[in-house]
């Protein structure tokens, strides 16, 4: 490939000052352009003048990809070195955001959740472990119990007896399974293409946990995958019909989204392809647009309806749950969905993962995930509802041990969206919203999109959730449980590094040391 | 026996394959010296990527259970092995005619015109895996028995 296009010396200043630098070990480059076939955006390219392999810095957008290919290793990516004056208010990343919208004029767009300097609460929190009054227990010799039910619990179970024991005569409502204490997030087909909705619902299918559809639709070939399915609803009803309702195990009214809570759903059309289209249900190319509110729900009232309505065409088989942004009046909120008849809320936190949001949303609107999960969990527990409905974070769970924090502060489980990403590639360029993703993942081009092999990246996905689930038996194990629904809502289990009273207090633990 | 099957629905035309295929069959055993300073004495990959529109796929020999080229070998220098069922092939026998290249259906044996020879495929003789195999990222090349 040749540049074929004049190369002008003068470039607008937000092009020349890039962020990256491709930096060639010339003496290893092989002119195999692995890195020229592999980039996206072009910033490798076959230069007819010079016969071989160069590149340009201003296209680069710090995906990695070459770097992960190129067979001599001979390519490093590197933050560009060119430093601006020191100034502690107007640092880089501001300067590039107005000179952009000099250029352009428009809102910023941003992929990924943020990436903002904000406080990460999972990482001033310590786990507890036995030693010497209470017996830690070794997974590897014992059981240990990580099987989550989400849905509606009763407030009392009563039993008969009969001649075979004991038995159940409360009617308990409908329950999604899991095998893991571990979800993988919405993200719809169309946002990723359809290689790794097959691998999520592959590998969700093998571990025994379920997948959220996001709100694309489902495509028909993953009907089959319906067990370990939960199908969503939000505010555009993109793909959503009878059938679709009912193919799945449970089924989500996404109304906010933690990178961009009160902002709705933006498609651009390049991602919209036949097979999309036939999903979504809407035109080939035109932007799928999903509205901010859902124009059917202005109140908990409202709300109660459709949950209703669901609960109708699915015959109550199905737990329904509703997710929210965590925002400032979330347990305020999370009471009303309960009350609304949510069997499942889901609380969605800033950090959450995005194709696309306007960076201003993403990186100042809504409030850290742990917090909101506290303050929900504590709310339902007050008003005595919380056994009315399953509660599930999302949004920043980077690791296992994040998640079983996260369960110890009152989740019942946890929903991974970025950290599955991450297993089969992503890089966190954030340039989802592009169409372009280098990795296949945020892509429907066809040349593109094939980089993401649905039985590769099922492995993969698989792994990564085998993996936190062997180091939640090791931690769980170490406090001396065997069962992790023993630690669910337990905070005497956590203790907080460095957070003043207010933030203990919101998170109902104990300073390490107390 | 086991082959090589490309997948071309995951193929992603990185022609990693092929850059692995040169390496193993390099003399110093080094990607950079094989494709820098043996390529131009004549090492060349026995692989190669076929691209149309959005579609690539890498090609080698099929090791046939009635290999075309071995009929048409004017001096022996192709001929199967009976007991593995590899289509083998001896460089010092080969006289350049080509003939081989004309048969081959697949187009998978490739002149090599600085030798005055053909290449092609011998499944990394040595290797418990092919090389290209190994080397493709996306699991678009499987060494599997499909008989």
């Amino acid at each position: 490939m040749s540049r074929g296009e004049i190369v002008l010396l003068f470039k607008p200043i937000s092009q020349n000052f890039s962020d990256f630098v491709i930096d060639r070990e010339n003496d290893r480059c092989i002119n195999c352009e692995v890195c020229v076939r592999q980039c996206s955006y072009e910033a490798h390219y076959w230069d007819d003048a010079r016969q071989c392999v160069s590149h340009d810095h201003t296209k680069c957008v710090g995906c990695h990809r070459c770097e992960a290919f190129c067979p001599t290793g001979c390519l490093t990516i590197k933050k560009n070195p060119a430093d601006f004056r020191d100034n502690a208010l107007w640092t880089p990343t501001y300067m590039k955001h107005v000179y952009k919208q000099g250029d352009t004029g428009g809102i910023l767009l941003s992929g990924m959740g943020s990436p903002s300097q904000k406080p990460i609460y999972w990482d001033n929190l310590q786990l507890d472990a036995s030693q010497v009054t209470n017996p830690s227990i070794d997974p590897l010799r014992e059981p240990m119990e990580l099987t989550t039910f989400l849905g509606s619990k009763p407030d009392q179970v009563s039993f008969e007896q009969t001649p075979h024991g004991p038995k159940l005569t409360t009617k308990v409502g409908p329950q999604l399974k899991l095998n893991y204490p571990l979800m993988f997030s919405a993200m719809s087909f169309g946002s990723i293409n359809l290689n790794l909705h097959k691998a999520m619902a592959m590998a969700a299918t093998e571990l025994g946990i379920a997948y959220n559809t996001g709100e694309g639709g489902l495509h028909p070939d993953l009907y089959k995958y319906g067990e370990n399915t939960i199908v969503q609803v939000a505010s555009g009803r993109f793909g959503v019909h009878k059938d679709y309702l009912n193919a799945g195990s449970a089924v989500e009214i996404k109304i906010g989204q933690g990178a961009k809570p009160g902002i709705g759903g933006h498609l651009p059309g390049e991602k919209i392809d036949e097979e999309v289209s036939k999903t979504r249900m809407c035109p080939i190319g035109s932007d799928a647009i999903s509205p901010a509110p859902h124009h059917d729900i202005y109140s908990i009232e409202d709300l109660l309806q459709l949950i209703y309505a669901i609960k109708e065409s699915t015959e109550y088989k199905v737990p329904v749950s509703v997710k929210i942004a965590a925002v400032h009046n979330a347990p305020a909120i999370a009471s009303g969905i309960v009350r609304a008849g949510a069997d499942i809320v889901v609380i969605d936190g800033f950090r959450g993962g995005t194709g696309a949001a306007p960076t201003m949303i993403r990186d100042n609107v809504g409030i850290p995930i742990e917090l909101a999960l506290a303050a929900v969990d504590n709310r339902l527990r007050d008003e005595g509802i919380r056994n009315h409905a399953s509660l599930v974070v999302a949004g920043g769970v980077r690791c296992s041990a994040d998640a079983i924090k996260a369960i110890a502060l009152g989740a019942d489980a946890v929903y991974i969206g970025t950290a599955a990403l991450v297993s089969v590639g992503c890089t966190l360029c954030g340039r989802c919203y592009t169409g372009k993703c280098p990795w296949g993942i945020a892509t429907n081009e066809a040349r593109l999109k094939k980089r993401q092999n649905p039985q590769v990246a099922a492995k993969r996905l698989a792994n990564l959730i085998r993996a936190w689930g062997h180091e939640i038996q090791e931690m769980l194990g170490g406090m001396g449980l065997n069962s992790i629904e023993s630690l669910r809502g337990n905070r005497d289990k956590l203790r907080g590094l460095g957070l003043n009273e207010t933030e203990l207090d919101i998170l109902g633990v104990k300073h390490a040391g107390r | 026996m086991r082959r090589v099957y490309p997948n071309k629905d995951f193929c992603i035309g990185c022609h990693i394959c092929e850059v692995a295929c040169l390496t193993a069959h390099s003399a110093s055993n080094d990607v950079v010296i094989a494709a820098n300073e043996e390529k131009a004495t004549g090492l060349q990959p026995c692989k190669a990527v076929y691209e149309k529109g959005q579609i690539s796929v890498a090609l080698s020999c099929r090791h046939c259970d009635n290999p075309s080229c071995v009929s048409a070998c004017i001096s022996g220098a192709l001929f199967k092995d009976e007991e593995t069922g590899r289509t083998c092939y001896n460089e010092t026998q080969c006289v350049g005619c080509w003939s081989c290249v004309m048969a081959c259906p697949y187009g998978a044996v490739r002149r090599n015109t600085t030798k005055g020879k053909i290449i092609k495929c011998d499944l990394c003789e040595g290797r418990h895996m092919p090389a290209c195999v190994e080397a493709c990222p996306n699991g678009a090349l499987v060494y599997e028995s499909r008989d």
